[in-house]
């Protein structure tokens, strides 16, 4: 029998994962995608595994993917959120943790305003932790399952062309994508206002542009990203309707284009802004909803896999 | 790994199968409402074979062919050893009220059809379910699992480890016996 284990103990960021690695989640969430789209969509897999999810910052989408991922493996789940939680009576993140541990946890979902607060974890207890996201610095899951659906949509990653657009410098998205896509073959070209486009980045190995037609005519795909004014604490860009104007991704802008391209967008979308409605329902491009789809299976193999790896 | 001692193979081999299809035929008539479901990975190569012969002994033969995979229903997960991969399971039909044959190649524990049978229910609740498998290693179950068809019993040391062999993918069609799983 073919056998499967992931590298590392933990999911901290695309950064740490090996080209093996992803290939194999990506393996794995093809068998899962089969499961979510039967009559009945459960495996009793994790059924003597128990995670909690803690979220120490608002999330919709990934906060119910990763519960719905975990409740397909039949995973025991506990939920935990910031803002009905002790942290407010001045709780150190370790000690929230440790508590939580002491019941008995396996594993911990962790979504946190702290860039590297996942890996801090990590050093310090032993369940076996997946990064919901930590601030501005990675969100893998998000990554494999952009990877995922580029793979599904085009077939392969080796060679094709993705423009990620919008406010670079506060994505974590971003930056989980670039380590994602450049360990898959592809080729990347971030598109962003001067401001919002980190300094360096090209040292990653990513070309950068400020004109967004021209990331758009270069790509295959487009992945675009939401302006995150609620981490912005200066003002980087003069207005959200002066960045619509030149930075949005519209109907008419794509249909100048005249060649193929598959428009993603991680969500939550700010419609009229970085990317019009014409464009992000658009049958012939967009493929938003199926990376939420896809999300569910990429995270049940995540945790899967995790759960499955030996000390 | 040593070769390991042959105990079937040539005619012997195809008289085995022969004689499995023309049992199904016997109780499975025309095989209206039946599904034969062929275990991942190595139950495959067998459900291909047994599916292929009734095609040429009933050309008008009708019945579902799947392919069920079953880690992530085993017991064992996260007691092993080492992690296993999955397999695709293709099953584009609904075993509700269908009668099922269940293939593997080798019964040893009974753990795998355990699982098996578990994952099956996931796709309706079938009427009846059987078992058929090439190898029946019946002093090492772990579980109250039997087969409905055998190929062949080994009565063999736990240490011990059979191996079902395929022209196809082996270059050879063949059952060996090795004393110790390296």
């Amino acid at each position: 029998m073919a056998q499967g284990e992931l590298s590392t103990q933990h999911i901290l960021g695309t950064k740490y994962l090996t080209t093996e690695d992803i290939n194999l989640i990506f393996e794995t969430a093809d068998h899962f995608k089969e499961v979510i789209n039967r009559p009945i969509k459960k495996v009793p897999s994790l059924r003597d595994v128990t995670i909690a999810n803690l979220f120490f910052e608002d999330s919709t989408r990934t906060r119910i993917s990763f519960e719905l991922a975990e409740k397909r493996l039949s995973a025991d789940v506990v939920n935990f959120s910031a803002s009905s939680s002790s942290l407010k009576k001045g709780e150190t993140l370790l000690d929230t943790v440790n508590n939580i541990l002491s019941m008995k946890v396996d594993m911990i979902v962790m979504r946190h305003p702290a860039p590297g607060a996942p890996m801090f974890l990590s050093k310090h207890v032993s369940a076996r932790i997946v990064n919901a996201g930590d601030g501005t610095h990675e969100h893998p899951t998000q990554a494999l399952l952009d990877a995922f659906s580029i793979r599904e949509k085009l077939g392969a990653l080796r060679n094709v062309k993705v423009a990620i657009v919008g406010d670079i410098m506060h994505s974590r998205v971003a930056l989980s994508n670039i380590f994602c896509l450049l360990k898959l073959g592809a080729k990347v070209k971030l598109c962003g206002p001067p401001t919002l486009m980190p300094r360096y980045i090209e040292k990653l190995g990513v070309t950068t542009t400020h004109d967004v037609r021209e990331a758009l005519q270069w790509c295959d795909v487009a992945n675009v990203l939401r302006i995150q004014l609620e981490r912005q604490d200066i003002k980087y860009i003069p207005s959200i309707r002066e960045y619509a104007q030149y930075f949005g991704v519209t109907r008419k802008l794509v249909d100048s284009l005249k060649k193929p391209i598959v428009i993603m967008h991680p969500g939550p979308i700010n419609r009229g802004v970085e990317i019009e409605s014409t464009v992000a329902d658009s049958p012939d491009h967009s493929i938003i909803l199926q990376q939420v789809e896809n999300g569910v299976a990429i995270r049940m193999a995540v945790l899967y896999l995790l759960a499955d790896k030996r000390s | 790994m040593a070769r390991g001692k042959v105990i079937l193979d040539g005619a012997r081999f195809q008289l085995t199968i022969e004689r499995l299809c023309r049992q199904l035929i016997e109780n499975y008539g025309d095989f209206a409402d039946t599904c034969l479901i062929g275990i991942q990975q190595n139950g495959i190569p067998l459900t291909d074979r047994i599916a292929q012969r009734l095609r040429e002994l009933i050309p008008e033969v009708r019945f579902n062919y799947g392919k069920l995979d079953v880690t992530f229903y085993r017991d064992d997960f996260r007691h092993r050893e080492k992690s296993i991969a999955g397999n695709a399971t293709v099953i584009n039909f609904l075993v509700e009220d269908k009668k099922v044959i269940l293939i593997d190649d080798v019964l040893y524990t009974g753990r795998t059809i355990h699982a098996a049978i578990s994952a099956l229910q996931d796709f309706g609740r079938p009427a009846k379910v059987e078992l058929l498998a090439m190898i029946d290693r019946r002093f090492n179950r772990h579980l109250p699992i039997q087969c409905n068809y055998t190929g062949m019993a080994v009565d063999s040391l736990d240490e011990a480890y059979v191996k079902v062999e395929w022209k196809e993918t082996d270059g050879k069609d063949c059952i060996r016996l090795f004393s110790k799983m390296n």
